[in-house]
């Protein structure tokens, strides 16, 4: 590479970086951006955490302690739209930012001013719906599956809710065009569709199951709105409508968002895995196969939601086999990992780490998730805490710990130093066990029929409840941990080589730590 | 500026195209509606019985079968309505034109508008549940204070499927205009 002909040719454009805080406000830089979404995912990690808190303390005990049980609604019904919109969505777009132009050798994203207008959306969609805890009648309590005629029900704060939720999803959809543009148009010469990393694969994907819901939720939410304000009868039996029609509706959207959550993760640790394996990818391929397989199956699988509403025999038949074929490519891509693993020079460092408890928690929850599959058991496990335990084991033990692995995979190549590793491991072992102390005791709840969203409970479920407690206490606590780190970190440490990693393979690793402002404006030469 | 190889000018089309995606799957949430009402009527799938006065031709009765029929009054939310089924429950030979009524009273001293909606369980039976004349069809006017038994006239069609042998019709009786609802409301 002739860089300094380059440089030569190319010194006016090096702007660096404004100062203040007018840098971040205006940013068209993906990293920029990349940083945002990320710190702004960290930030909601903590507020999203601080409701599951609320909530874990009023189920300590049995009876009512701390809080109100409409409090009670509202808190689980933010919790979730918070951890699902404004935390693990943002958390994997900041990843997108960051990682996508580097790993497929572009200058930037290629629409950088709508990405700078996604992520600008997020704060004010997310103040918008946290506002509504002080409006007349609270914050909507309805849980976040909004149905009606329940959701109706939510005093002022439901046009705000709406709004919200348009808001988000405008965001995604923004983030998910600006995707799909980078990786099919600015894709370094030489790098062919299947060559690209897996992490660009899965948000490639991801990014098109964005644009196909995003804007079904954001028609169901619509139909709320007029139904409440405009006087039609979407979900209105009086009128004719019928709510069962929503609930198809928002699993139409509410199940290809679940892969939505955990397909990035799948791509962060399709990484992690070979780097600390020492190994190529095994069956790269084939994984890019399943993530295809696991997305269009997603979107015919939504009625398993809703086995207990009431269904023909051949529709339980259906959606509980299709339901259950995903567990075919989702086991394509664990044995991949697995075989990648095989006899290669693996060591444990902090991502490595990560991902295999990813590996572990996500498989644990994915076989909980074919239980709940089976129709007819689905009727006992319907809406009592095992669902809750099963989400949060693919969502916080599956997908934030992807999210946890790749933090740690890529803070040195974005901050230029290395973190405490010792430190980090502490922080990988703390939060780990706590977070299984938080939700493991809660399959067995939901097995001796404990339902779910409920303030108060019977009192034989007390031990396991205060276990549960305490292990989300433990875990919330832990995170500080993280943030101790992750601003050590981006201070000081020691310095960064370029690879960071032993023998990391891919194109983000043969530029600097941190990267240039503005890298690869001369595309590599791809082998 | 263009010496890296990438299609910039390739943007503008993809952008439009997946512009285009979105709104076509914000109408294809919409398109959701009428699509689930068309399956619901084929398949027979939500319970919603035929909601208009059925034609009956002479059916031959059936009398070696007996099928039970459920009678249910709901209100959703609040009503200031009494509202119960003049009997609980009736044998039935499928065929045969059978009549019973539901009572419904106005608590309030206001004009009240009603509008019954019916719904059969199991699902499967909806169709096969036939009404010549029934409350649901029209809106029911309640002077204040004022009560009324409303009439239900329905057959059970001879070829509902053999497994079912006990349906259950329920009516949930919501108030049309929802201005009275919430005065009545605020008055408490």
């Amino acid at each position: 590479m002739s860089a300094t002909t380059q440089d030569a040719v190319q010194h006016h454009d090096h702007h660096g970086p404004e100062k203040g805080l007018k840098r971040w406000i205006f940013t068209t830089n993906h990293k920029d951006i990349g940083t945002l979404y990320l710190l702004f995912a960290l930030i909601m990690l903590f507020v999203g955490g601080a409701m599951s808190l609320v909530i874990r303390a009023e189920l300590f005990q049995p009876g009512l302690q701390f809080v109100n049980p409409d409090f009670f609604n509202q808190m689980t019904t933010l919790h979730a739209l918070v951890m699902v919109f404004g935390m693990i969505m943002p958390a994997f777009a900041g990843f997108a930012n960051w990682m996508i132009p580097l790993m497929i050798g572009a200058p930037d994203m290629a629409l950088p001013r709508l990405n700078n207008w996604s992520f600008w959306l997020l704060p004010f969609a997310i103040i918008m719906l946290a506002m509504t805890l002080f409006l007349p009648g609270g914050a909507p309590a309805a849980g976040w599956t909004l149905y009606p005629p329940l959701v109706l029900q939510t005093g002022d704060a439901f046009p705000f809710m709406v709004f919200s939720i348009h808001l988000l999803g405008i965001s995604s959809i923004m983030a998910a065009i600006n995707i799909i543009v980078t990786i099919l148009n600015m894709r370094a010469p030489g790098m062919s569709l299947l060559k690209m990393p897996l992490f660009v694969w899965s948000w490639l994907i991801t990014a098109y199951l964005l644009i196909a819901v995003m804007p079904v939720l954001a028609g169901g939410v619509t139909m709320l709105l007029t139904d409440q304000f405009f006087g039609t009868s979407f979900f209105q039996a009086a009128g004719g409508g019928d709510p069962v029609l929503f609930q198809h509706i928002f699993w139409f959207f509410g199940h290809p968002e679940v892969y939505i959550i955990i397909l990035p993760a799948f791509g962060i640790i399709s990484h992690v895995i070979p780097t600390f394996s020492r190994k190529p990818l095994f069956g790269h391929d084939s994984m890019v196969f399943a993530t295809g397989s696991i997305a269009f199956l997603s979107f015919i699988v939504w009625a398993h939601h809703m086995f207990t509403v009431g269904m023909p025999l051949a529709g339980q038949l259906f959606f509980m086999m299709a339901t259950m074929l995903i567990a075919v490519p989702t086991g394509v891509k664990v044995f991949n990992w697995i075989a990648t693993m095989w006899k290669g020079a693996i060591t444990f460092e902090t991502p490595m780490l990560f991902a295999l408890a990813f590996i572990v928690q996500f498989t644990f929850g994915g076989f909980t998730g074919l239980m709940l599959a089976i129709a007819p058991a689905d009727f006992q496990y319907h809406d009592s805490y095992f669902v809750v335990a099963h989400f949060h084991y693919v969502l916080v033990n599956g997908a934030l710990y992807g999210a946890f692995a790749g933090v740690f995979y890529w803070l040195p190549k974005m901050t230029g130093h290395m973190y405490n590793d010792k430190l980090s491991k502490i922080y990988f072992w703390i939060s780990t066990f706590f977070i299984n102390v938080t939700f493991f005791p809660q399959h067995f709840l939901g097995l001796a029929g404990m339902p779910r969203r409920i303030p108060d409970y019977a009192t034989q479920f007390t031990d396991f409840n205060a276990m549960s407690s305490i292990g989300a206490f433990g875990f919330g606590l832990s995170q500080l941990l993280l943030v101790y780190i992750v601003i050590k970190t981006i201070k000081g440490g020691e310095k960064a080589t370029g690879e960071v990693w032993e023998e990391a393979q891919g194109l983000e690793w043969t530029v600097s730590s941190p990267p240039e402002y503005h890298s690869f404006e001369t595309a590599p030469d791809i082998k | 500026m263009n010496q890296s190889g990438q299609k910039t000018s390739a943007n503008k089309p993809l952008v439009i195209k997946l512009v285009v995606l979105t709104v076509a799957m914000f109408g294809f949430g919409f398109l959701l509606v009428p699509i689930y009402d068309i399956f619901c009527d084929i398949l027979g799938i939500d319970g919603r019985p035929d909601n208009t006065a059925a034609i009956i031709n002479s059916e031959s009765v059936d009398e070696d079968r007996l099928i039970t029929i459920e009678f249910m009054a709901a209100l959703n939310e609040y009503a200031p309505w009494e509202f119960r089924p003049a009997v609980v429950s009736m044998k039935v030979h499928p065929g045969k034109l059978y009549r019973t009524s539901y009572f419904a009273k106005n608590l309030t001293d206001r004009h009240l508008t009603g509008q019954a909606v019916p719904s059969v369980t199991p699902s499967q039976a909806a169709r096969h549940f036939r009404k010549t004349e029934c409350f649901c069809f029209t809106s029911q006017e309640f002077e204040p204070n004022s009560s009324r038994d409303m009439t239900l006239q329905f057959m059970v069609d001879p070829d509902i499927p053999d497994y079912i042998d006990r349906l259950t019709l329920s009516y949930t009786f919501f108030i049309k205009q929802q201005v009275a609802l919430e005065d009545s409301r605020a008055e408490g």
